[in-house]
């Protein structure tokens, strides 16, 4: 039998970085074939270059398409070839009706003018189709997450697709929503339709998966059919790489417990039903560095934003103790106050102000550490700036520079001053090297390394495990909103962080 | 290279607010030359005492207005809100007969309370300002219409006409020259010279680049002049108007609130990034209300200034104050998405609309062109900063 589809030696360069290196993948008419790889490993690129996100050119290596080679410009070009991609973040218009979604673009229509009662027929057949029992007139904003993957499915079939790519489509949904849509996927197996499903859930996998390609590092590592499928050796192709970055020496001398959260809870901030932090008990102490290890949508940035200041979700139930004594953190002024800082993982978003010079975005958590009753001593102000650009290496020409026009090492550093500025016990960094190149990287580990001898503690949220092992003094591994293991320096590893996230994901199921 | 383009990006700031003065100046000169074409002198005493009599309310609406908009917000109302806090000043005066150390206050804190009213829905429910505002500007409009029971409340007691027609009185006892004015204009001057060598210096050490010498000696010069000239003119005829000192001192507190205090320095926080604000522990909510009660305390000045100045409240009064107000604080420099704009920025845009005002209606262009016009000339600042940014 030929393949549908072959994808052969794909690299993709962005500026700085081999995103994909020599790649191939060949997926056979109705089949179902998983895609795995850690976050970041190059799953959605691979998936970009193939639904013409990145347009034909833009990429070296070639793409045979139904026995001919697929140059798309745009994701146009692949839907009319019958490639459709269904993204992790849903592409519905909440307020429009499900029959309005479902011909987005692609209207049932005559010279501009739409035929209600077909495209409410046409609806209703492929509303049955994926099993949902709604009214094509239903506003798609009243279902839940389930059902709309479910209307991105249905969308999918209106255009005579052939090849229908799931990324990550149980991310955000609840264990019976999940099951519902894994059968749908082995029903439209049945019906010839050839699916890509990118997963790093095992019993997903090994439930509908008939083959499995696991990249890692942007390189395709390996390929193996259904009964050759071991959950040991997804794991040792998953992560079985060389330590490629190198970590400042460090002797950790960790002191006393500094700071204990116990029983903690919190709920979806909108969904007041969906508990995202079930039950997480941590602690750090003085001078450590504690790793919280997890993939993406597992929770870690919400348990550490709902920790400082309650700055996610709703219902927060636990204790936050420090130096053994219970502190209110309700709000962002009491956690700074009580000595925690949260060092965001969206630094552009969350962390900066990019229209404004480096020196007011480093004053601002702690505007009164240089004013007088409302005042602002902008010689201090100064003063203080250029401290931190010293002390920190932030390369400028001056802190009255924007910070739009640093590079993300340069403003990382600018969050992390800003943050050092309002003197805290407990600094939480999610996802401190995101986005950065690898020598500024360094930087920001002995940065982190100098901060841990100074006695202050770290949280260090990553999704990169090497850093985690290299930084760490101990690493919580957390998923689906609770923490399911603890390993200490010299007995943490790769393997045995995912064996402990996959067997969470086991126990949840 | 990279340098070359950063330091680029600090000067084009300067740039804008040395291109704004200098449009300031070329419309002035521009009418100057124009109306000298028609035997008229634009620059005479009174037409530079009129020009701040008459715009004084719309730099006042400008300055609560940038706040506004610096927060991420707009604010429809002020026209409507300064015409109903003018109809309250003329009822407790006229009708009431309240003496006016009694009736400023009260007024403005009818308009603080009108500010607040709008503040919390947009700050704490999280309405649109757009949306509260409108609702604002037509309910504040009937209002106005209701408590004036569509007549004309007026005349007004002196003490209370002397917020817009008032003069400073000269207590050197000179008169001629006024030599209160001259005192002062000396004293501003000096002030000029001396806070701008100051943040000459202050820039030095904060190792910002500092402008060339000659562009900065040149523009406080000009100003210097600019201003010896106009107390030279005002003090010739009846000394410092009223609003005149009242225009500087907000203009000064103003400017200082926003760039040398904390308080200041969050708003523009929360217009340039609020969920980033937030997390750095600034409550946004209560800063984006107390942007609003401010702006309805200034609309409320406004409004009594407009209403001493015809002499009666009307129920037309105030009638696109708030276009003129946001105009001002656009062609001011102000960005659209909130977090960045000048006071003195506004000032200037304020100024440049008043002066093309008055040199449009001393040379008898219509109103009809005198609209297009300014509406020309805020699109074209307008695209001036939008092609700047974009370069």
């Amino acid at each position: 039998m030929t393949a549908l589809l072959e994808m052969r030696g794909i690299s993709k360069v962005f500026p700085g970085v081999r995103a994909l290196d020599n790649v191939s993948l060949s997926v056979q008419p109705g089949e179902i074939h998983a895609i795995c790889g850690e976050n970041g490993a190059g799953k959605s690129t691979l998936m970009k270059v193939l639904s013409g996100v990145y347009p034909f050119g833009s990429y070296e290596g070639d793409i045979i398409y139904d026995g001919e080679t697929l140059a798309c410009r745009n994701i146009r070009d692949s839907e009319a070839r019958g490639i459709i991609i269904i993204h992790q973040e849903l592409a519905l218009v909440p307020l429009l009706s499900i029959a309005e979604n479902l011909f987005l673009g692609n209207e049932v229509a005559k010279n501009g003018v739409i035929n209600w009662g077909e495209a409410y027929q046409r609806t209703e057949g492929l509303l049955k189709k994926v099993g949902l029992n709604e009214l094509p007139t239903t506003k798609v904003e009243k279902l839940g997450v389930g059902k709309q993957q479910l209307i991105e499915i249905a969308k999918a079939l209106a255009k005579d697709v052939r090849l229908l790519i799931l990324d990550e489509p149980t991310a955000a949904l609840q264990e019976n929503d999940s099951q519902k849509l894994l059968d749908l996927m082995l029903e439209l197996k049945a019906q010839g339709v050839t699916q890509i499903i990118i997963s790093h859930k095992l019993n997903e996998i090994s439930r509908v998966a008939d083959r499995i390609t696991v990249i890692r590092d942007g390189a395709s590592v390996s390929t193996m059919d259904k009964h050759e499928i071991t959950e040991d050796r997804i794991i040792r192709d998953m992560v079985g790489r060389d330590m490629a970055h190198r970590y400042p020496e460090r002797t950790p001398n960790p002191g006393p417990v500094l700071m204990e959260v116990a029983g903690w809870n919190v709920w979806h901030t909108e969904q007041a039903e969906r508990q995202i932090i079930k039950d997480v008990s941590f602690n750090v102490k003085k001078g450590e560095i504690v790793g919280i290890a997890g993939l993406m949508g597992t929770g870690r940035t919400e348990l550490a934003m709902s920790i400082f200041g309650k700055s996610y979700g709703q219902g927060h139930k636990g204790s936050i103790k420090m130096h053994g004594v219970e502190v209110d953190v309700s709000t962002v002024p009491k956690a700074v106050k009580a000595g925690i800082a949260y060092v965001t993982e969206d630094r552009k978003g969350l962390g900066l102000i990019l229209e404004e010079p480096i020196v007011k975005n480093i004053t601002l958590a702690n505007l009164a550490g240089v004013a007088m009753r409302g005042v602002l001593d902008k010689r201090r102000e100064t003063r203080v700036a250029e401290g931190y650009r010293k002390q920190l290496a932030i390369r400028t020409p001056g802190v009255q520079q924007k910070v739009v026009n640093l590079s993300g090492g340069n403003q990382q550093k600018v969050v992390l001053s800003k943050w050092l500025f309002t003197e805290p016990e407990v600094l939480i960094l999610d996802e401190p090297t995101r986005g950065i190149d690898v020598g500024a990287k360094f930087e920001i580990y002995t940065i982190m390394k100098e901060l841990a001898e100074q006695g202050r503690s770290i949280v260090m949220i990553s999704s990169e495990m090497p850093e985690l092992l290299g930084m760490c003094d101990r690493i919580y591994v957390m998923n689906e909103g609770r923490i399911v293991g603890e390993l200490d320096r010299a007995e943490a590893s790769q393997e045995k962080i995912m064996a402990l996230i996959l067997k969470g994901e086991g126990k949840a199921a | 290279m990279a340098q070359e383009k950063k330091s680029s990006s600090a000067l084009g700031d300067r740039l804008r607010e040395n291109g704004m003065l200098l449009a300031l100046v070329a419309i002035v000169a521009l009418f100057s030359v124009l109306l000298a074409y028609q035997g008229k002198t634009f620059l005479q005493p009174q037409n530079i005492t009129n020009i701040f009599l008459q715009n004084g309310h719309v730099i006042i609406l400008a300055l609560g207005m940038l706040l506004v908009i610096v927060s991420g917000h707009i604010d429809l109302s002020v026209g409507s809100v300064a015409a109903f806090t003018g109809a309250v000043a003329a009822y407790l005066t006229v009708n009431l007969g309240l003496p006016f150390y009694v009736v400023i206050p009260l007024t403005l804190i009818v308009g603080g309370c009108i500010g607040a009213v709008q503040g919390y829905w947009v700050a704490f429910w999280r309405i649109p300002s757009f949306i509260v505002t409108l609702a604002g500007m037509m309910v504040f409009r009937g209002a106005t219409m209701w408590m004036l029971g569509g007549q004309n409340i007026g005349p007004f007691p002196k003490e209370f006409q002397a917020i817009s027609s008032g003069f400073l009185p000269d207590l050197t006892g000179i008169g001629q020259p006024h030599g209160l004015t001259v005192i002062l204009v000396v004293l501003a001057i000096g002030a000029q010279f001396w806070l701008g060598f100051r943040a000459r210096a202050r820039d030095a050490e904060f190792g910002i680049e500092p402008e060339p010498m000659a562009l900065f000696m040149g523009r406080t010069v000009l100003i210097a002049a600019a201003t010896a000239f106009v107390g030279y003119q005002l003090a010739y005829l009846k000394g410092l108007p009223n609003v005149l000192v009242v225009l500087i001192v907000l203009t000064v507190l103003y400017a200082f609130f926003t760039e040398n205090t904390t308080m200041g320095r969050r708003i523009y926080a929360v217009g340039g990034n609020e969920k980033a604000a937030k997390l750095s522990g600034i409550n946004s909510d209560r800063l984006v209300f107390a942007c609003f009660v401010n702006m309805g305390v200034l609309a409320a000045l406004a409004g009594m200034m407009v209403t001493a100045r015809l002499n009666s409240a009307t129920p037309k009064a105030g009638t696109g104050f708030e276009l003129d107000a946001i105009a001002s604080v656009f062609i001011g420099g102000a960005s659209m998405t909130g977090g960045s704009g000048k006071i003195v920025g506004v000032v200037i845009g304020a100024l440049i609309m008043g002066v093309m005002n008055m040199g449009m209606s001393i040379m008898g262009i219509g109103i009809d062109y005198q609209q297009m016009i300014k509406g020309l000339v805020l699109l074209a600042a307008v695209i001036f900063d939008v092609y700047n940014k974009a370069k």
